[in-house]
């Protein structure tokens, strides 16, 4: 299936979940500082585990960074 | 908790370690984060919240974490309601804080606050448990109004985002600490230590500063003359300055005079 990652087109196997999208970016199925939004609602860390994506899903994966 | 002291920042119940806020935007490298705190021991660190693809890019956020300091995440860039409420939700989740420095500019030129979104997001951020800091105009009319839907204090601007043009309007800043009863943390314009001084001698309970400090020359010692700044400003708005008059007045002993 294809989803999108930050703005940009991913494929990813059928029934991965936002921890399995972690892992292949990050290494980590529960990197520290981040936050997921799944088609604009939040994620809870707890959920990510066993929150199935689906084809089309639009993921954004956050961090602090600096500002004013 | 500590006890608090008579002359401690209170925000939404949470006694803060002083009056200066850092922002981080700028900063030129992170080995810079550890001097810069040390010398300009902020009560909060401000941070956005980015997309972000490998953990590299989290070099900032430990060295935060390292110092200790209590983040305050922003919703810097947002420009609606809806964008800034998602944002904040992220950042709560990321950084495990319902603080949140509340922005909804109106456009990327002027980068001034949009009023009637930042209300609207203010006030949803309230009910969804938030503690809100907004980012707004030097406004009294609407400071009152984010108190009113429940802001924890108002952070009205001092002149543009990064301008460096320090407190542009004292009286609109002065008309903002009478106008409302939660802290006043002046934000955006600070340039040097001088307007961190006279925003505290008008009154207002806290500074934020970026800019003036990560893109200084000497970022290290413009933090440290801006926590001295606030500091002065704060001690001499209590000392209560002498009037203003277009006359001189003597100093010296009129009486005794020679010849």
């Amino acid at each position: 299936m294809t989803i999108t990652h930050n703005g940009e087109a991913l494929a990813l196997e059928a029934r991965a979940t936002v921890a399995d999208l972690l892992v292949l970016r990050f290494d980590d199925p529960r990197p520290h500082g981040i936050a997921v939004a799944v088609n604009g609602e939040v994620a809870p860390r707890g959920e990510w585990a066993g929150w199935m994506l689906v084809e089309g899903d639009v993921i954004d994966v956050v961090t602090a960074v600096q500002g004013g | 908790m500590t006890t608090p002291c008579s002359d401690d920042l209170v925000i939404a119940g949470e006694v803060l370690s002083s009056r200066l806020f850092l922002g981080t935007g700028g900063l030129p490298q992170v080995a810079l984060v550890a001097p810069i705190l040390a010398a300009a021991r902020p009560a909060v660190v401000t941070v956005s919240i980015r997309r972000t693809s490998s953990v590299a890019e989290g070099g900032l956020l430990a060295a935060l974490r390292d110092a200790g300091v209590r983040l305050l995440p922003n919703t810097a860039g947002c420009l609606s309601a809806r964008e800034a409420v998602i944002t904040a939700e992220l950042a709560r989740e990321a950084l495990e804080t319902n603080w949140v420095k509340l922005e909804v500019i109106g456009d990327e030129r002027s980068l001034l606050p949009d009023v009637v979104e930042l209300l609207d997001a203010a006030a949803e951020l309230v009910r969804r448990g938030f503690t809100v800091l907004p980012y707004s105009t030097d406004d009294p009319v609407i400071a009152r109004r984010l108190v009113d839907a429940g802001c924890a204090a108002v952070m009205p601007l001092g002149s543009p985002i990064g301008s460096g043009l320090g407190v542009l309007n004292p009286h609109a800043i002065e008309a903002v600490r009478a106008a409302v009863d939660v802290p006043v943390v002046l934000d955006a314009g600070v340039g040097t230590a001088s307007d961190a001084a006279l925003a505290m001698e008008l009154g207002c309970d806290a500074v934020l500063a970026a800019t003036a400090v990560t893109r200084a020359d000497d970022p290290v010692a413009m933090a440290r003359a801006l926590r001295l700044g606030v500091d002065a400003g704060r001690i001499a708005r209590q000392a209560g300055r002498i009037p203003r008059q277009a006359t001189a007045r003597a100093s010296s002993p009129v009486a005794g005079r020679i010849g």
